[in-house]
């Protein structure tokens, strides 16, 4: 044989040596960005615990930084979240039911397609000079809580379009034909059928897209929201802040203090967006039990 | 090392043949539950050795014991020995590479690798270190396996493009560069069509005399052409192991004869 | 018996009316939520097509794309936009060296190498990883790896390409990953059973067999990967510096088209200036780039896909 030779043997154990190295630097390699993670989060945790109090939470920002409070940031953050999600939520899945139930393969269907993978890959700071143009400007509604909306709503919507039809082709076409085949519309199979085996990956997806939409800040910046604002919003035509643009704002000054009221204001950002991925997991668990 | 004595069919001249594999009360078991229950036998040099069963009886299992490709499944434990070349393939330091090296395998549905056809044989000799005309190798190997006639001008092109029973063709020529000593074929012929089918039968009598195949099949006619020993299994169990003529004319038990006459299965 | 056949309320030719006329009314619904994404794209085209084109009325294209200094709100201005190219091309070059192998290592681990049980902890966790904000990340770059490189390089400054590239480099990563598993879980495996077959080692059947036969989604994510990496703008913005220029070393402040686009939204500059243009013609710029980038890699996907059987 060709290959009984010592210099094979020798040979071979190169190779189980290389193979095992190589399988180990891969391992090193993942679980490094297990341990990153971690040191992301113990260091700001470190630099932002100490502010993060009540008087924290419930102070508007200052130019003091013992005084400085998250208060504007975070009651813009939560507004912006209800009214996004009341905007993005029902665009997002009117289309892809659209896409996925109601309309027919051909070349406007794949264009449709390839555009929405297309605009998810734009860069959110270019929606943030759409929206300045369209909703600041063109629709005169100016710096407003409204226009922040809706050019977030705009950045999320082709994303959850995209998880939403992940989640709508799942649904197997058996339970289609058979309320179909009772007599039941189209639209009357895809809101009792459908849409509620489809819930919990689209659920999934918007939370995803949600978690995305409030921690943008370029768009936000683009729009005008400023970083300095002490008041709360009482109306969606308000002017506004966001936690991510409260703690730019703070992040780049350079102040010590400053730098460590923005870990604080990152640590309620991570807060809010941990309470709303539970929120769907939760969500997620109990639509899933009752389909069961 | 064990011999046998077979009486050559054409020449009626009494032929020695040593023993390549020894299984030794091989038992193989998935997360503690038997697939192939304390299986003795011999594979013989040179010789078509065919593992006939109804589905489900372990024979896949115990073939894929053979080249230790068991070992990629989780919770698999071997008992039992299987000698090759007087050693126990699941020794302490034996090397399952070193193993697959030497007993070869081509499986039910053909897997070439997308790349060109010449490169789906060069793969394997390359990375053991081959040091000889690459191009001989890769010629000899589609010469054995009956496919040269057919790709030599197309030796560049993608395996895919290949025909279903080509591409088995393939798989075998890749599995003969490597020269290996045992070649296992799994249902070889499944997947293919009547013709390809019969290409492949031809084949296996032309490796013959260079090769010693076994082959897992649930067709008995393919077995009864080919094959000068076969194991009959059911259930996990080697229910009788002989040469070929007397498995399917005389069984000695009474389940053989139930299958081979087509009573159940 | 009675004569009439019994009906569960309405009559039915009334009720298909109604059904008939509520299907179309929804139908226009949905269907118009699925044409606003063709207006999107429309509306961001022919918004940067036209405020672009006021600005070439003024500024030559070739000043524009081939000159080497950015000067637009100070006179003498000059409008040459190759710094700030620049600047987004080391971020972006900096961000794939340090993503592509430590992603592409992570994927292979995940799909060929750990157990269901190891997946399970360590996918989620490359999510947290791509779900945390990019303005975290700008802030993390500022005060941990610029001091932490200053121990390494004395001469770091401040503000310098070299941390935000890092950072946006591990911003990326978990897409790579994700997307690069999925591709490399794809491969049938068969194909890994063949290799294994003739004698090989877990090293030699994934990098000769698995990896090139999942080539096409891999490559597709490491563009997509690009393509983020040069859209990002916070972790740019707070700490690479507002400083174009064409230096080849990372260790100094530079400006990313990114970068830009928010230091001009945020400052005073008029509105119907060519300094303010500028905005529109960077935007323009990064907008076809990114663009060009992701149907790219879409390409790819769709071209190659079918590379198995």
């Amino acid at each position: 044989m060709a290959f009984l030779t010592e210099n094979a043997q020798k040979h071979l154990a190169n190779r189980h040596r290389k193979s095992r190295l190589f399988a180990l630097l891969c391992a090193i390699v993942t679980w490094s960005s297990v341990f990153l993670l971690g040191v992301l989060l113990v260091r700001i945790t470190l630099d932002g615990i100490g502010w993060l109090n009540w008087n924290f939470l419930t102070s508007f920002p200052s130019r003091f930084p013992a005084q400085a409070g998250i208060k504007s940031a975070l009651a813009g953050t939560l507004w912006l979240i209800v009214m996004i999600a009341f905007i993005s939520i029902p665009v997002g899945v009117s289309a892809a039911l659209y896409l996925e139930e109601f309309s027919k393969r051909g070349r406007l269907a794949t264009l449709i397609e390839v555009n929405i993978a297309n605009l998810s890959g734009v860069p959110s700071i270019v929606y943030g000079i759409l929206g300045l143009a369209i909703f600041v400007r063109f629709f005169g509604l100016e710096r407003s809580l409204i226009s922040g909306a809706l050019t977030m709503s705009l950045l999320i919507v082709p994303v959850i379009i995209i998880a939403s039809r992940e989640a709508i082709k799942t649904v197997p076409m058996s339970i289609r034909y058979a309320a179909l085949s009772l007599g039941a519309t189209r639209w009357q199979t895809t809101w009792s059928h459908v849409l509620p085996s489809a819930f919990p990956g689209i659920m999934t997806g918007v939370i995803l897209a949600l978690s995305r939409a409030i921690g943008e800040t370029a768009p936000l910046i683009l729009i005008g929201a400023a970083s300095y604002v002490a008041f709360l919003p009482k109306g969606p035509m308000d002017s506004f802040t966001a936690l991510p643009i409260q703690i730019y704002g703070w992040a780049s000054r350079p102040q010590a203090e400053f730098s460590e009221l923005a870990a604080a204001g990152i640590l309620v950002l991570l807060a809010v967006l941990l309470l709303m991925n539970a929120t769907a997991i939760f969500i997620r668990n109990k639509t899933e039990k009752r389909l069961k | 090392m064990a011999l046998a004595e077979l009486v050559d069919a054409t020449t009626e001249k009494k032929q020695t043949t040593e023993a390549v594999l020894e299984l030794q009360e091989v038992s193989v078991l998935y997360s503690g539950k038997p697939a192939v229950k304390k299986v003795s036998c011999t594979i013989w040099r040179n010789r078509i050795t065919a593992i006939i069963g109804p589905s489900g009886c372990g024979k896949s299992t115990l073939l894929r014991s053979l080249n230790r490709m068991n070992d990629f499944v989780d919770g698999v434990t071997i008992e039992g020995q299987i000698l090759f070349a007087g050693q126990n393939l699941y020794g302490e330091a034996v090397d399952p590479v070193e193993v697959r090296r030497r007993i070869g395998m081509v499986f039910q549905k053909p897997n070439p690798f997308p790349k060109s056809i010449y490169n789906n044989i060069s793969w394997g000799p390359s990375i053991n270190g081959y040091s000889g005309s690459m191009d001989e190798l890769v010629e000899r190997s589609l010469q054995q396996a009956a496919l040269w006639e057919e790709v030599k001008d197309r030796l560049q092109d993608s395996a895919l493009n290949l025909s279903g029973g080509q591409q088995q063709r393939l798989c075998i020529a890749r599995a003969l560069a490597m020269e290996p000593q045992v070649l296992l074929m799994d249902e070889p012929c499944s997947a293919l069509d009547p013709i390809s089918t019969a290409h492949i039968e031809d084949l296996m009598f032309e490796l013959q005399s260079r090769y010693t195949m076994v082959i897992v099949t649930h067709n008995m006619q393919q077995a009864a052409r080919v094959s000068d020993y076969t194991a009959f299994m059911e259930m996990g169990n080697l229910i009788e192991f002989g040469e070929t003529d007397q498995i399917f004319t005389r069984p000695e038990k009474k389940r053989t004869e139930e299958y081979v006459t087509g009573r159940f299965g | 018996m009675s004569d009439s056949i019994p009906t569960t309320g309405l009559s039915f030719s009334i009720h298909k009316g109604v059904t008939r006329w509520g299907e179309t009314a929804i139908k226009f619904w949905l269907g118009s939520c699925t044409a606003l994404s063709l207006f999107t794209t429309a509306a961001i085209v022919v918004l940067l097509l036209v405020e672009s084109f006021d600005f070439f009325m003024a500024v030559s294209p070739i000043d524009f794309f081939f000159g080497t200094r950015w000067v637009p709100l100070l006179k003498p201005s000059s409008y040459g936009v190759l710094p700030l190219l620049w600047g987004t091309a080391q971020i972006a070059i900096g961000a794939a060296l340090i993503a592509i192998p430590l992603g592409l290592a992570s994927a292979i681990y995940l799909s060929e190498y750990a157990s269901a049980q190891v997946r399970s902890w360590i996918k989620p966790i490359l999510e947290l990883l791509a779900g945390i904000p990019t303005v975290v990340y700008g802030y993390f770059a500022l005060t941990f790896v610029t001091p932490m490189l200053r121990h390494v390089i004395p001469d770091i400054q401040v503000f310098n390409a070299l941390s935000a590239a890092i950072v946006v480099g591990i911003m990326i990563l978990p897409t790579i990953a994700t997307l690069s598993d999925n591709a490399l879980r794809a491969v049938p495996d068969s194909l890994r059973q063949a290799a294994y077959a003739i004698g090989a080692t877990s090293y030699e059947v994934t990098t000769s067999i698995v990896v090139p036969a999942g080539l096409s989604g891999v490559m597709a994510s490491f563009l997509l990967a690009i393509s983020r990496a040069i859209g990002e703008t916070m972790a740019v913005t707070l700490a690479a510096g507002q400083t174009p220029n064409l230096s080849l070393s990372m260790l100094g402040s530079i400006e990313t088209m990114t970068a830009y686009i928010v230091q001009i939204s945020i400052g005073d500059t008029p509105s119907g200036s060519i300094a303010y243009q500028t905005l529109f013609a960077v935007a323009a710029l990064l907008f076809f780039i990114t663009l060009m980038i992701n149907v790219i890699s879409q390409w790819i996907l769709g071209r190659f896909r079918e590379v198995y059987d």
